[in-house]
């Protein structure tokens, strides 16, 4: 039993977080929320050139052939840097999902992915939110040699950096997932303006959408390419952000804690203080493990793989919810203010607590399946 | 990261699941449940702990030549694990086992080890805790029972307090000022005290739950050899601090807190509530699935530390979270429990309405007094921002 790094997943760590100090720094997060889709093709080059954006896709098709856990890991360090927010919609689910795609599909998007030269995202939810097989409204219909795609999707993230959609639509009984090319006719992207500056959401409207036969991504060897499966990395990706966004958070709470002074002493000597941000470490060490158990299931064991996610990501969004308030409390004035770095982890806290499952929904689930035995169907 | 068993340990695991699927005394299960208070109990838990002990599963990771089996961290996990499943109780000896014992496993001369480690396996000796004074509570270091070097022994005298099993324990380990000039963590030695010894003087005192579960302990020229002095002369502090971290350990430990939610699980899946099994209420279930993420990562935290052992990185800080974590968590559990009981949650076992032997108004008082008990909940969170995060004193 070994519940540890090992030390390649420790470098990767540090290799991460050192490339997002030096390349991810508050001041550039700034400068790109003021542009255009949030995207910035030189850093997006940076970290092609580390190979991240192929962690998880197989070496056959030129990408590290790593796991959930070295995601989760890197994720975290996202997180910290509240670095912008299309690596896990990309590298993460639509690199999964694409794994079990035909081959042909596979062969001409997978190495692309893994070198950055093309970036994908999930288009997963539709207006009533409902995150399950109920949610999925929109229609497939099977034509000559393909199908014609019908639906409005939302909370898509950076759907217009994004060379192609994976996106769940109905299909007679089933919910296969239907890979679009963001070129094809009849696609409408809108954005959907949101708190969060470090992440662009999207609504996209699939207006008769043909794609080829093989574009239908049917659940087979792997879990990942159904709705329910990409929801639950969805959810893992967020957890391991949240645990970096809290854990910043907290450590510029104390270095600020230690350098401002009221009543001739370091505010960080006051109790109330103190206490606060012990609070704040002992949740965020105790969420660590519920992240990385929950990413090593994924990789090891993902038909067993939901309960541990759902604890994950309820706990996380609690944590980095609650964590976020109480820094900005410990930073007083100051913190309220545009000016200071830190709201903009303040709204990424807020966002994640939505994204993919709500920490009621997850709570939910973890009772259902994990006391209760209840299997929840992969649509 | 690995957490499958190997073969070896899933064969460990079956045989100790067997063992103890024949062997755990139904009338202790779950238990201690009520306080020791009652010496037929005290004699059954007793034997309770020489069984398991026969079967070779207390304190396994101790040397042979103390009694244990130089077991790894991993294979007393395993025990630990199946121990909770078959809701075994407790063990009596637990500060014996967890608290004094590893403490003179690092810090007691050889003849210290040879005479004092067996008998706290077998539940022949009991021990208590002499830390805390009227005077000295979270300001532990401040203590002022007086012990002074006289030839070959030490004459002590003062007052101890809220020491849990003093009633029928055999030995003390203790903390006394040998020099009182000194600052005031340097005058402070460790010593282990017969609790037969003339001048002692043990006074039960009754705790919220009803039961006498700690005592003051008065010493009045008691004698202590010299040889039971543990570490250096004036140097206790470092000694005691040893033995508080092992307890902070024991106070948090994931296996009790699986205990008292698998209990919670049972008594939600069959108890009522506003006409339906509480387990089918919302807000119940939002609840359970909080709890039941902290107790998984209190679990998976163990491992994370157990690991960290293997490899001698040991986070500084680690006990004082598990300790803050775990009796906290404790606590808020059995006040759950109390919001199913409704109406019946005050009821005690003497009632013969009370549901489940009346034990979570118990178990609720109790846990609130591990909170306070081995440095309070507010202690550990200092200890935590000053040393952990490096927040100024003051
Ligand atoms: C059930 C139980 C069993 C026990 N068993 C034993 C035993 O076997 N042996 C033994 O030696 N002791 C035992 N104790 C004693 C226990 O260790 C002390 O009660 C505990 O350390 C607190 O000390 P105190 O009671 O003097 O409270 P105080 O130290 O007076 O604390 C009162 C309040 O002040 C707070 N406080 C104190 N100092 C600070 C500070 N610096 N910062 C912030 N808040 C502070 C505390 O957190 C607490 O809320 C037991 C206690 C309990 C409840």
């Amino acid at each position: 039993m070994d519940f540890s790094l090992t030390e390649e997943q420790e470098l990767l760590r540090r290799t991460a977080r050192e490339f997002l100090a030096a390349e991810c720094p508050p001041a550039f997060v700034r400068r790109l929320a003021s542009e255009e889709d949030g995207f910035s093709s030189s850093f997006h080059r940076g970290i092609s050139a580390l190979g991240w954006p192929g962690l998880v896709v197989p070496e056959a098709y030129g990408g590290q052939g790593l796991g959930f856990l070295e995601a989760a890991l890197l994720l975290e360090e996202f997180g910290r840097a509240a670095a912008p927010g299309y690596f896990a919609p990309s590298y993460v689910l639509a690199a999964a999902a694409l794994r079990s795609a035909s081959p042909r599909l596979a062969r001409s998007w997978l190495p692309r992915l893994a070198t950055g030269e093309a970036i994908g995202t999930v288009a997963l939810f539709e207006e009533s939110e409902l995150l399950d097989a109920r949610g999925v409204t929109g229609r497939a219909r099977r034509t000559r040699g393909g199908f014609v795609l019908r639906g409005k999707k939302l909370f898509v993230p950076y759907a217009r950096v994004a060379d192609f959609f994976l996106a769940p639509f109905r299909l007679g009984s089933g919910i296969p997932l239907f890979f679009v090319p963001k070129e094809t006719p009849g696609i409408r992207i809108e954005e959907l303006s949101s708190y969060d500056l470090t992440r662009r959401l999207y609504e996209v409207h699939f207006h008769d959408v043909r794609v080829p036969e093989e574009h239908a991504l049917f659940p087979k060897a792997s879990p990942w390419s159904t709705f329910d499966g990409l929801l639950l990395l969805g959810a893992l990706a967020v957890s391991a952000d949240s645990l970096g966004g809290a854990e910043s958070m907290l450590e510029r709470s104390v270095e600020y804690s230690k350098v401002r002074q009221q009543f001739g002493r370091p505010i960080g000597s006051f109790q109330a203080l103190k206490h606060m941000a012990a609070e704040m470490w002992v949740e965020i060490e105790f969420s660590r493990p519920l992240v990385w158990y929950a990413a090593h299931l994924c990789d090891t064991q993902p038909r067993r793989a939901s309960v541990a996610v759902s604890m994950a990501k309820a706990r996380t969004s609690e944590v980095f919810s609650s964590v976020a308030d109480r820094a900005v409390q410990m930073h007083g004035g100051i913190g309220f203010t545009w000016e200071h770095d830190l709201h903009f982890w303040y709204k990424r806290a807020m966002a994640n607590r939505a994204a993919y499952g709500d920490p009621a929904f997850h709570r939910e689930r973890v009772v259902s399946e994990g006391l209760e035995g209840r299997r929840h169907a992969s649509p | 990261m690995d957490l499958r068993d190997s073969p070896e340990e899933r064969a460990l695991r079956k045989k100790v699941r067997a063992w103890l699927r024949r062997n755990v005394p139904r009338e202790l299960r779950d238990g201690p449940g009520a306080e020791y208070g009652d010496p037929a109990r005290i004699e059954a838990a007793k034997r309770w702990q020489r069984k398991l002990y026969e079967a070779g599963y207390v304190a396994m990771g101790w040397p042979r030549e103390y009694g244990g089996q130089g077991a790894d961290l991993r294979t007393q996990t395993i025990v630990n694990e199946e121990l909770v499943r078959a809701r075994a109780p407790s063990l009596i000896g637990m500060m014996g086992i967890q608290m004094v014992g590893p403490t003179l496993i690092q810090w007691g001369t050889e003849e210290q080890k040879r005479r004092f480690l067996p008998p706290i396996l077998t539940a022949e000796e009991i021990w208590c805790q002499g830390y805390s004074e009227p005077g000295a509570g979270s300001d532990l270091a401040s203590l002022q029972t007086r012990a002074e070097l006289v030839g070959d022994e030490f004459v002590v005298n003062g007052q101890k307090i809220w020491t849990s099993n003093a009633q029928f324990a055999d030995w003390m380990f203790c903390l006394v000022r040998t020099d009182p000039e000194a600052p005031k963590h340097r005058g402070i030695s460790y010593l282990l005290v017969d609790m037969k010894s003339p001048g002692i003087t043990v006074r039960p005192l009754v705790q919220m739950t009803g039961d006498a579960g700690f005592n003051e302990v008065f010493f009045e020229d008691v004698r202590v050899p010299r040889k039971n002095l543990v570490g250096e002369l004036h140097d206790g502090w470092r000694v005691a601090n040893s033995t508080l971290l092992h307890e902070r350990n024991m106070l948090g430990s994931a296996t009790r807190t699986r205990q008292l939610f698998d209990r919670l699980c049972r008594l939600a899946r069959t108890r009522e509530r506003n006409g339906r099994k509480a387990i089918e209420d919302p807000f119940v279930r939002q609840r359970l699935g909080d709890l039941f993420a902290r107790v998984e990562a209190l679990r998976l935290d163990s491992y994370r530390q157990l690991s960290e052992a293997v490899r001698g990185s040991t986070r500084p800080t680690a006990a004082s979270m598990t300790k803050l974590v775990g009796t906290e968590l404790n606590h808020e559990i059995c006040a759950l429990a109390l919001e199913l009981l409704g109406s019946y949650a005050p009821l005690t076992r003497r009632s013969r309405r009370a549901i489940d032997r009346g034990i979570w108004a118990w178990e609720f008082q109790f846990t609130l007094g591990m909170i306070i008990g081995g440095g309070t909940s507010q202690i550990q969170k200092n200890i935590l921002a000053e040393r952990g995060l490096g927040m100024p004193r003051g």
